[in-house]
């Protein structure tokens, strides 16, 4: 298995009262909220646990995008991968990933990935994504047109990327007559690209495709539902006539190891409970705009919210129990990753091992135990 | 006498229409929200038009072609809808989006356009007087916000939609974000050129209207040559709905004004 260690950057010290004031931690949530100064320190603090993943063993040090949120600080995770390039020597970077139906020149992203490729020669790995539906609030881009604007960014980088320039694309969103980046990525042909997702049927089918098979991870979901995500990648890639690698499939999910069972959901409990309550949950008409989903998606989610009636604060307990987060002693967690890697045969795993306020003294003892007691017994 | 549901073609596109009564043509335009069913104000209309009320395209079980991508092609639709008819004939009447549709048909063409209302159009915007952000309201504030009289909301929100009627709002929400969501509500070149509608105009305001503030009234009215603007008191973003006597009233007035 390859291991990556994935951060969102979470503002801890936001004031929860505060925050529920609001709708959400997005979009609308004052920035007056933010101090500069504990925020500075949140950064500091971060970095050094991804630098300090690699030290540990870690296959793979990841960040992502988010904007306008306490959720994460990082509108701009290539400059956090900049830095880690800086402080590392071996782990990859992965940048999983950039939301690309929000910037109206994808060119850049092709170009910044390339630096970024260059300057860590050859250590950086993509991720693409829509971005969160929030997003579309915050960055006024018309979610009708996500889908498409994604296709079209993601023909036009890997255009950028790999056909000698100058080039040009003619798109419906982008339109470029000259693509020619400089710098080339120094991966051939370019660096892996990633695809996070929530486990709509298009995106799957897409991501699996002979010409591209894109490793296909799926986040904050259960067990159950990864368990069924990953098995329809593997039979979409029969159905293109070829058997998915390990390394084509992955999930992420929030993990805490500690001595006991005990200890280890008392130590968990309130780092994932303020990740899914505090800092992801959003109402619905900011997290599904009008388009992120297809319609016929978004008509039976429509059911199923019916369905289940207005929503709860999510306790720890529950989203252990489906197995949402894995939370326990070096056997339970070990255990519950082997089994799911073993039903699915996913070769990888995206540990999130700092999730909501959980402070740094807990992370690090968390990345320790995590990397001596259970990394070791899950690789091949 | 309610209106008779039928399907409308132009070209190769399919629409559901609801039509009724005798007399001068009247096309009237729906809103964001959609064509549920025969309104009040249609009624009060057909007894002196003949009223065509067609879903847009893109809407509830319209057809939904591949090219409606901005609010210029639904105008140029419209277009297409109005040359069945003969010159100056047709009073168009449109509400919020379908208002928007309206002007930016009119400014371009007014040959088949006798009467022109716009009833708390979108379609220009006002630095400083932002438009509501109807995509961010949670659903009891989306239908609490378009009226002022507030027994209206509290009756359609009593209202459980069924999962057919639930997949059609949904379907409208797919169409407005569309139009409206960038830039929101309003087409930066409109405004412009809206010295090229040349035929007798009203433009209607509801005075509370939270979506579109009533404050844009005078700037459209200002920018129509000849136009006429009508404040509704105690009324919110759709006059049609809440005020329909008043609304089919003003409308008939504008007709009454050509004869």
């Amino acid at each position: 298995m390859q291991f990556t260690f994935f951060h969102l950057m979470p503002y801890r010290p936001l004031n929860m009262a505060e925050r529920h004031k609001h709708k959400a931690a997005w979009v609308v949530l004052p920035n007056t909220l933010y101090d500069p100064k504990k925020g500075a320190d949140e950064y500091q603090s971060y970095i050094d646990q991804l630098v300090y993943a690699e030290k540990l063993g870690f296959d793979v040090i990841a960040v992502n995008e988010h904007h306008q949120t306490a959720y994460g600080i990082m509108p701009a995770p290539n400059l956090i991968a900049a830095n880690l390039i800086a402080r590392t020597t071996k782990a990859k970077i992965a940048i999983i990933g950039r939301a690309l139906p929000l910037v109206n020149n994808p060119v850049n992203i092709a170009e910044e990935f390339a630096m970024l490729d260059n300057l860590s020669r050859g250590r950086i790995i993509t991720g693409f994504v829509r971005g969160i539906g929030n997003e579309y609030h915050s960055t006024g881009i018309n979610p009708h047109w996500s889908h498409e604007r994604y296709q079209e960014a993601h023909d036009l980088i890997v255009q950028a990327w790999t056909k000698p320039g100058p080039t040009s694309f003619e798109g419906e969103h982008f339109n470029v007559r000259y693509v020619n980046i400089w710098p080339r990525p120094y991966q051939t042909p370019h660096p892996e690209i990633w695809i996070p997702s929530m486990g709509s049927s298009e995106t799957v089918k897409w991501a699996a495709a002979p010409e591209r098979k894109y490793p296909f991870l799926v986040t904050f979901s259960s067990r159950e539902l990864v368990a069924r995500y990953l098995n329809v990648y593997r039979d979409q890639a029969k159905q293109y006539g070829y058997e998915a690698s390990p390394d084509q499939v992955g999930w992420a999910s929030p993990v805490y190891v500690a001595d006991t069972d005990e200890r280890a959901r008392k130590e968990a409990k309130e780092g994932i409970e303020t990740l899914f309550n505090d800092f992801l949950a959003v109402p619905f008409q900011m997290l599904l705009p009008p388009g992120y989903m297809s319609l016929p998606s978004m008509k039976n989610t429509m059911r199923m919210r019916k369905a289940l009636g207005a929503q709860k604060r999510l306790t720890m307990e529950e989203l252990a129990e489906s197995g949402t987060v894995v939370v326990g002693s070096p056997q339970t967690v070990r255990d519950q990753l082997a089994r799911l890697r073993d039903e699915t045969r996913a070769g990888k795993l995206i540990t999130m091992l700092q999730f909501g306020t959980l402070s740094d003294e807990l992370t690090k003892r968390n990345m320790e135990m995590f990397a001596s007691e259970v990394m070791p017994h899950l690789r091949n | 006498m309610p209106g008779t549901e039928t399907k409308h073609k132009v070209r190769d596109v399919n629409v559901r229409m609801l039509r009724g009564g005798s007399g001068p043509p009247l096309l009237f335009l729906h809103g964001a929200n959609g064509l549920p069913v025969w309104l009040p104000v249609f009624e009060l209309l057909s007894k002196q038009f003949e009223v065509f009320v067609p879903e847009h395209p893109g809407f509830g079980t319209s057809d939904n072609p591949a090219w409606l991508r901005n609010i210029g092609d639904l105008a140029m639709y419209y277009l297409d809808f109005l040359d069945e008819f003969g010159p100056h004939e047709v009073h168009v009447v449109g509400q919020s989006l379908g208002g928007w549709a309206a002007a930016e048909a009119a400014t371009r063409n007014c040959s088949r356009i006798k009467t022109l209302s716009l009833l708390g159009p979108a379609g220009i915007r006002i630095k400083g007087l932002p438009s509501g952000d109807n995509f961010i309201w949670s659903p009891e504030e989306a239908v609490r916000n378009l009226y002022h009289n507030q027994a209206i909301p509290d009756q359609i929100l009593a209202m459980q939609p069924t999962d057919d009627q639930a997949d059609i709002l949904l379907t409208n929400r797919f169409a407005t974000a569309k139009f409206g969501w960038e830039p929101r509500w309003y087409n930066p070149s409109l405004e412009r050129w809206l010295h090229r509608i040349t035929v007798p105009t009203l433009v209607m305001w509801g005075k509370e209207d939270k979506l579109f503030p009533s404050a844009y009234a005078a700037r459209w009215g200002e920018r129509i040559p000849g136009s006429r603007v009508e404040i509704v008191p105690e009324c919110g973003h759709v006059p049609a709905v809440e005020k329909p006597e008043i609304t089919a009233k003003e409308i008939i007035r504008l007709y009454a004004g050509t004869r």
